[in-house]
């Protein structure tokens, strides 16, 4: 199953290495990675996300909390949240496929963020599952680049995951 | 006070009550050793002879007194000839401090004369490790070093520090915390009261238990709470490597070790139990064998600092996170506040299948043998050193003979690489041992294959006329990958055999010791007792073995503990 963990770790060098090192001298699945700032600069805010059946995910979870450099852990995929990616997508964009692309764009309430005489850069934001759809949209070959920032999240209600 | 970087790392040494650093000089850490050179009233360097013995020293000092191991080395290759021993102090959870030096913040990533990424190097096989790059960070970043190494599941700290954080020129006020406390670190200080009491309701309706117990309750020093209990409920209890002598081996309710070369009794006890106790004990491979047929019909219980360790390889029933002193301590109470008492009928019925399993007589060897067994060398040192040695191994067929016939009744006693099985641990961890306890009688068993991999560290025992007995089991093989090749490989001994072995009574005489040879079992204890009758001598004695005697009982790696190989002399119908 897929989990989506969060993490405050101190803003210290190395801890992204510590949490990286980690899955891969355990061998757990790593599909994407996401860190920044919070607004209290001696903590970064980490965004993972997993998969693995509940024993792994279970000893991942345990093994990230032994890590000094981790202050916090919630497993997101345990209650309800608000999940979101945002992809940054270079199209071929000549002749008839401008027009089209501007409508899927629509579709997806997409924004196009750059245009040339043959491209557009296209921005969108949502569930990784939308992303995905959008991709899958596109006529084939008109794909230039996608660059996509991994799945960040949070919880929903009023609890947070602070100090 | 004002001090510099290189005087505050001494000093901070110094505040934390260090008595050794076990170290290397080199041009990263000149300013430390500087600072150290006027101190040395206060604080005692040990010179060693290679990085790696420094960190097995260091452990071994920090195994035989429960306080931090202390290392000092340089930068590159002083930091990577340490990594082999932070390691094995990692994977056996021993508190200890490694201080590296690292060329100066300015040249960092410039691929500079000895420079490694020492942090990087290290981050997989320590607790923690820092990188200091502001001198006014470094007195909190030692204090936090030494909390961390000896809280919680111990395990070694490696603190990198630049030569510039260490100049001379650049003195700043120095103060050392009494205490830190970190955010992101805090462990677990009692066990759940209610996970205890489930446990113990557990433990009372068991009518076919055993305890299981490692290296957990020696570091957790809880074997005096952990024999009360044992002894209230009158249960089987057995050890892996690590923690044996944690409960009397010598008392019979000691099943001896389990695991691939445990006994018979422990591991069919391990295979039929229903109730398992596991305490600072954490399900090793050599322990579990194949985990499918591990211990099928028990509820287990487990008992760990670490609640990583817990449901890692084997589901537990009753997890309790907690210092194992205090949660066995709790476990005692709760067990009398009850005032239930275990089933005594299904106990005395356990008793007796399980003096059935022993009197199989597992671990018999020839003792008619002309050559001089291993078994019966081992058997000989306990006698002679009446079996208060504080005994440090080397890895392979030696160690396993130690830790089946020498039985030791106390923890802290049997010091010995498990978790990593670092050949070379044996003679510098025997260093550590003598400086903690100048008179006591230090021991280090090893194999003409191990002792070869520290062999220089003679030189450093005297220097500090450090009056340890090398008892050297000397086979001519590899032993233990003699005996694999045999059992997995046909007999094709593939680089098992060691050709060109030194004269070791002269290479023992050449570093100014005691060298001797024995090889009739008839002249053994003799040979025994008047190396020991050296007080204040190292000896080194040769003692020339069967060379093709073999550990049993074995269970094949992925084979389950019930499926022991047991020794030849017995027929497959006797076990029927």
């Amino acid at each position: 199953m897929r989990h989506i963990i969060s993490m405050l770790v101190e803003n210290e060098s190395g801890a992204l290495s510590r949490i990286a090192g980690l899955f891969s001298a355990r061998g757990y699945n790593i599909e994407s990675l996401t860190v920044a700032p919070t607004d209290e600069p001696s903590l970064s805010r980490m965004t993972l996300v997993t998969s693995g059946n509940e024993d792994i995910v279970e000893q991942i979870k345990k093994q990230l909390n032994k890590l000094i450099d981790v202050v916090k852990l919630q497993d997101l995929a345990e209650g309800e949240h608000i999940e979101r990616e945002m992809m940054l997508i270079k199209l071929k964009a000549a002749g008839s496929n401008r027009e089209e692309l501007k409508r899927l764009a629509d579709i997806f309430r997409a924004k196009i963020i750059d245009v040339t005489d043959v491209s557009y850069v296209v921005e969108l934001t949502g569930a990784s599952k939308k992303l995905d759809a959008f991709i899958q949209a596109v006529p084939e070959g008109l794909i230039t680049e996608v660059v996509r920032s991994g799945p960040t999240g949070i919880a929903r209600g009023d609890k947070g995951l602070t100090l | 006070m004002e001090l510099s970087g290189g005087e505050i790392t001494i000093q901070a040494l110094i505040d934390e009550g260090v008595e050794y650093v076990f170290g290397y000089p080199g041009g990263a850490v000149l300013h430390i050793y500087d600072a150290l050179f006027k101190r040395e009233d206060q604080i005692k360097h040990i010179l060693v002879r290679h990085e790696q013995g420094a960190t097995h020293a260091a452990d071994g000092y920090a195994r035989a007194t429960g306080k931090v191991g202390v290392c000092l080395v340089t930068s590159g290759p002083g930091a990577t000839n340490a990594v082999t021993g932070i390691a094995t102090a990692h994977l056996d959870s021993i508190p200890m401090v490694v201080i590296t030096g690292q060329v100066p913040t300015p040249v960092i990533g410039s691929d500079a004369f000895q420079e490694v990424d020492t942090v990087g190097i290290t981050r997989p096989c320590v607790k923690h490790n820092f990188l200091v790059k502001d001198v006014r960070d470094l007195a909190t970043t030692i204090k936090k070093a030494f909390y961390i190494a000896s809280s919680g599941r111990p395990g070694p700290v490696v603190v990198d520090i630049p030569k510039d954080v260490t100049d001379p020129g650049i003195k700043i006020p120095y103060d050392y915390q009494r205490q830190v406390s970190m955010r992101s670190y805090n462990p677990a200080v009692r066990g759940h009261q209610g996970q205890i009491r489930k446990a113990v309701d557990s433990i009372l309706r068991a009518k076919r238990p055993v305890i299981y117990t490692g290296g957990g309750v020696v570091l957790g020093e809880a074997s005096a709470a952990l024999t009360e209990l044992v002894r209230t409920l009158g249960y089987p209890i057995t050890s892996t490597l690590m923690g044996l002598g944690a409960y009397p081996m010598t008392d019979k309710q000691f099943l001896g070790m389990l695991g691939m070369h445990g006994t018979y009794e422990a591991n069919m006890a391990m295979h039929e139990t229903d109730c398992l106790v596991a305490i600072g004990a954490r399900f090793d491979d050599r322990v579990t064998g194949k985990i499918e047929h591990f211990c099928p019909h028990a509820e287990i219980i487990h008992v760990d600092v670490d609640p990583a360790s817990i449901s890692k390889t084997v589901k537990v029933d009753v997890p309790i996170v907690g210092p194992v002193g205090s949660v066995v301590t709790d476990m005692l109470a709760c067990l009398r506040d009850s005032g239930a008492s275990p089933d005594s009928d299904a106990l005395a019925a356990w008793w007796k299948q399980i003096e059935d399993w022993r009197n199989i007589d597992c671990m018999r060897y020839d003792r008619r043998s002309g050559l001089i067994k291993p078994q019966f060398a081992v058997e000989t040192l306990y006698k002679v050193s009446g079996g208060d040695l504080y005994l440090t191994s080397d890895v392979g067929q030696h160690q396993m003979f130690a830790a089946q016939f020498y039985p030791f009744d106390k923890p802290r006693r049997w010091i010995n690489s498990g978790g990593l099985g670092t050949m070379g641990f044996g003679l510098p961890a025997a260093m550590g041992v003598q400086l903690a306890f100048p008179d006591a009688q230090v021991a280090c068993i090893s194999g003409e294959a191990s002792i070869l991999m520290c062999i220089q560290e003679m030189a450093t025992c005297k220097q500090y006329s450090l009056p340890i007995k090398v008892i050297l089991l000397n086979n001519g093989y590899m032993g233990m990958v003699r005996q694999w090749q045999e059992f997995f490989y046909e007999s094709r001994y593939a680089h098992s055999y060691v050709d060109a072995l030194p004269d070791f009574v002269k290479l023992a005489e050449s570093f100014g010791h005691v060298g001797m040879r024995v090889d009739k079992p008839d002249e053994l204890e003799a040979a025994m007792r008047e190396a020991f009758a050296m007080k204040d001598r190292f000896v080194f004695l040769d003692v020339i073995v069967d060379p093709t005697e073999n550990v049993y009982p074995m269970i094949a790696a992925g084979k389950g503990q019930h499926e022991m190989h047991l020794p030849p002399t017995m027929s497959e119908r006797e076990l029927a």
